[in-house]
């Protein structure tokens, strides 16, 4: 028989207590630029114009409406069409890079990035110009480029990227040592294609058609320039708002919009969980062998796919600097001239550059403070374990959805923090909030690679716990940090869904002054416009690469042995 | 002797499962304690509850009279090193020595100075201005041992400090740190899964099992002594012979029968474990009367460089197999060979005996 021993209440550090303290902050936080402005969101869509509460009426005549339902189906229609070409393009593009042997490959591997950097605009101002009403090879249509088609493409164009960087992480960790054994046992190739390659590719292959379709449901610049008549989710949802300043029912189509987000995450998450355990840390990497009959067809098709998306790139470029399209094809940089297009002129250029230069600073600031406290509190579970949820939220939660939230949020009369409202600061939160996962997850990954004990030694050492945090810590991480920085940098660059609503006169951003220049019909400037947030992101990438290969190595010596 | 630290009816349960039931532990000032077990029995959950790291569900932990159970380990008086040994990557060797002095207030020319006298006594005087991944595993080791000791703690816990290197620098560091321990008198805990380790470093070793303690001795009582079979076993190689409880003093084996040290308030009838060390098993020079007397064929016979391990079977049970160190000089003495047919003897003075 055993006596019941009162469980040990364990006295708190002052670290303990500092960082148990941070922890709930840091919840508070994330409750304020995520969760309330979802809540609100979600509450709106019980309300009438009014504010009475009105039950799922709205959601009602939402489903009773052809003309919104239809968007609904028709959004499912254009991620699943372009889901199923993305995926197959994005494997045979990362098979490419990283099983066969091709001259230039960090130039192949450069161009498939290239869409990360650009407007989701851009690829729908392209297709205008070469397919549109007075596009180059507009008889090669079989009808007009506006509506499906031409959404079709243009997602093809912008998802690339996403889809090939997770197919290339699914098959850079194969085991060399499968395919020795396989080859050893004497197995076809194609029989080790699909018993070895395959499978090993899996989840990547099922993550990559996730990301894809979700990217596509949730994006709005695409089907804003290129849609025409063919609603979608996202346009509705701008259209309800913007349009028809009908907030209720904008918010009834952003919950539908949510769904289908949050489902392929929750997959997504489920899928990856199970990948972990399928990796061991002793695999052997894989190293490809020249072969000419393989290399030759890859690089071909490498090159025809880089060349699609260049095509697109440098029609957009071309079209900017071209004086009257299709008339007068002579160069001009009146394009660039933006204040003869709107009212901001390039000053909505420098918003964006402060907009992203301050969600960089503030939002990697937020990310890793607040992964290091999830990681590094003793105890605390429950709290912990909310902090991840507020963290993963914004994943699941398309930027358009997200910016709703924050009209009925932060524009409420009663909410004490609606000074914010049509202020910078608001576009870097909402810009933060919106990008917030990604950066999480990079900080928390780092912090999870270091050694755990750091922190106990520090205790036995009785050095405070943040005193680590900024000697040790920090710069062991500062790779990811920076990785963060960029990342939210770039992001913030060229987003438009999640600011179109939040944007003063006075802080409009480059990206949606491109979406209003295009609605008032002047697609070359919309196109100059795009081409000048390409170039900066592009360069300020560039310049984390090269000061990553120059500078850090310099400053970071104690990595190397 | 007042005992630096008591541990009392100490336990750790996750969930359902015991990692610590009830453990009690005494520890005098300026002794060197290893806790010995396989991996699993609770050996670094103990140590990790005394540092403060992974606080104990239930129980009392005393240092020096202080009540330290329920303190932090900021509150706590040790000095630590991890397996992985956690050094700063970042921060040369002389920054990562003197981490803990910086936080108290010392000023930088007294820091220099114990920074110089710890390089100085781990015998690194000149690694000072390296990074850690400058040095090899033994010198991070011992870097790792000075920035430990530099805040001249009053407890020194080490978890498995010597498992990640290799087999010659072990043995080399196993004796730099007995003697450095035994220089300073500071009171060690050090958890290994490594008998040999154990053996040689302990003043006093805790083998543990199934989250309990089941022996605390010196590495002789260990060694000569085991309290249960888990530790004959565990520590050393044993021979293992099942038979049953005759008299006090005699355990049958098929049909031979032993003398062995007499067990007082066993019945007669119960199944036994008998054991012996191979290297207790007598070959030369058996007088004609020698008690425990086995006749056997050597069965196989491995060479391991010093001295050569032989399987013999017992001729007259079939099945009962005795493990026994032969030297090189006995086999070239006696001719022993695949085949061959010996007479050993096991003394009852070294057999041991454990209910089944």
């Amino acid at each position: 028989m055993s006596l019941a021993v009162p469980a040990l209440r364990i006295n708190l550090s002052r670290d303990d207590l500092i960082m148990r303290a941070g922890v709930v902050a840091f919840v508070g936080v994330l409750l304020l630029i995520v969760g309330l402005p979802l809540w609100a969101l979600l509450a709106k869509g019980f309300e009438d114009r009014n504010g009475n509460y009105v039950g799922v009426a709205n959601y009602i005549s939402y489903f009773s409406t052809p003309a919104l339902f239809n968007s609904a189906l028709n959004s499912f229609h254009v991620a699943a069409v372009c889901t199923a070409i993305v995926v197959p393009l994005s494997f045979l593009y990362a098979y490419a890079l990283t099983r066969a042997v091709l001259p230039g490959r960090w130039l192949f591997q450069g161009i498939s990035l290239i869409p990360i950097f650009a407007p989701s605009l851009l690829p729908g101002l392209a297709l205008v110009y070469l397919f549109g009403n007075q596009g180059f090879f507009k008889g090669l249509m079989g009808g007009s480029i506006y509506g499906f088609d031409g959404i079709v493409i243009a997602q093809v164009f912008y998802c690339f990227p996403h889809a090939t960087m997770i197919m290339v992480t699914a098959l850079a960790t194969a085991d060399a040592r499968l395919y020795e054994a396989a080859d050893a046992l004497g197995a076809s190739k194609i029989r080790v294609f699909f018993t070895v390659t395959l499978p090993g590719a899996k989840y990547g292959l099922i993550s990559a058609a996730l990301v894809v379709f979700t990217l596509v449901i949730t994006d709005f610049g695409i089907a804003k320039v290129i849609g025409g008549n063919f609603n979608v989710l996202a346009t509705d949802v701008y259209k309800q708002v913007i349009g028809q300043q009908n907030f209720s029912m904008g918010a009834v189509v952003g919950m539908v919009l949510l769904a289908p987000a949050a489902l392929a995450f929750i997959v997504d998450r489920l899928v990856q969980r199970k990948q972990v355990a399928l990796l061991t840390a002793r695999a052997v990497p894989l190293i490809p062998k020249p072969k000419f009959g393989r290399d030759l067809f890859f690089t071909l098709f490498c090159t025809l796919v880089s060349a699609g998306i260049l095509a697109i790139l440098g029609m957009a470029i071309w079209g900017s600097l071209i004086k009257y399209w299709p008339y007068n094809l002579s160069l001009t940089l009146a394009n660039y001239d933006f204040a003869n297009f709107d009212a901001n002129g390039w000053e909505s250029y420098f918003n964006s550059l402060r907009m992203a230069l301050g969600a960089a600073i503030a939002g990697t600031a937020l990310m890793f403070v607040g992964a290091w406290l999830n990681e590094k509190t003793r105890g605390f579970g429950a709290v912990r374990s909310i902090v991840q949820l507020l963290a993963f939220l914004p994943m699941a939660v398309p930027g358009i959805v997200l910016g709703l939230g924050y009209i009925f949020f932060f524009n409420a009369p009663n909410n004490p923090l609606n000074f914010l409202y049509a202020t910078m600061a608001i576009l870097v939160i909402n810009t933060v909030a919106h990008f917030y996962t990604v950066g999480h997850l990079t900080a928390t990954t780092a912090l999870k690679q270091i050694d755990p004990e750091f922190e106990s030694v520090s205790a036995s050492l009785k050095v405070p716990i943040w005193k680590t945090f900024f000697r040790v810590t920090v710069p062991i991480c500062l790779p990811a940090v920076l990785d963060i920085a960029i990342y939210l940098f770039v992001n913030a660059m060229t987003t438009v869904s999640s600011v179109i609503f939040l944007y003063a006169p006075d802080t409009k951003l480059a990206s949606v002054a491109a979406v209003n220049i295009e609605e008032a019909g002047t697609t070359a400037a919309a196109a100059a416009l795009c081409v000048v947030i390409v170039i900066t992101s592009a360069a300020v990438k560039a310049l984390h690469l090269l000061a990553d290969r120059f500078l850090f190595a310099r400053l970071q010596a104690w990595r190397k042995r | 002797m007042t005992n630096f630290l008591e541990v009392r009816d100490l336990s750790k349960r996750f969930g359902d499962f015991t990692a610590l039931g009830n453990v009690s532990l005494d520890v005098t000032e300026g002794e060197f304690v290893c806790f010995l077990g396989p991996s699993g029995c609770g050996k670094t959950t103990l140590l990790r509850a005394i540092a403060g790291l992974d606080p104990q569900t239930s129980g009392t932990i005393r240092q020096k009279g202080r009540d330290v159970s329920a303190l932090p380990p900021a509150q706590r008086d040790f000095g630590i090193v991890f397996q992985s040994y956690a050094l700063f990557p970042n921060l040369t060797v002389t920054e990562n020595v003197g981490y803990g002095l910086v936080s108290r207030r010392q000023n930088r020319a007294e820091i220099k100075a114990r920074v110089t006298e710890l390089l100085a006594l781990v015998g690194l005087p000149d690694s000072g201005a390296k990074h850690p991944a400058q040095l090899s595993g033994g010198q991070q080791q011992r870097v790792a041992l000075a920035r430990a000791l530099a805040t001249s703690p009053g407890l020194l816990l080490l978890d498995e400090p010597l498992s990640a290197l290799d087999a010659r620098v072990r043995v080399r560091l196993r004796h730099e740190i007995k003697a450095l321990q035994r220089r300073l008198g500071v009171t060690t805990i050090m958890v290994t899964h490594d008998q040999e380790e154990a053996l040689t470093m302990a003043d006093r070793i805790v083998v543990m099992n199934h989250g309990a303690i089941e022996q605390v001795g010196s590495p002789q009582e260990i060694y000569r002594r085991p309290a249960t079979a888990f530790v004959a076993d565990f520590v050393g190689s044993m021979n293992f012979l099942g038979g049953t409880l005759l008299a006090a003093d005699k355990v049958k084996v098929g049909d031979l029968t032993f003398t062995c040290p007499a067990q007082d308030g066993l019945a007669p009838g119960l199944k036994m474990q008998l054991c012996i060390r191979p290297e207790d098993v007598r070959v030369r020079d058996l007088p004609a009367d020698v008690q425990n007397r086995v006749p056997v064929e050597v069965g196989d016979l491995d060479f391991v460089g010093a001295f050569c391990r032989a399987t013999l079977k017992v001729r007259s049970a079939p099945g009962v197999l005795l493990t026994a160190d032969f030297s090189s000089n006995l086999i070239r003495d006696l001719d022993v060979r695949l085949g061959s047919h010996l007479d050993v003897a096991l003394p009852p003075d070294r057999l041991r005996v454990f209910a089944a």
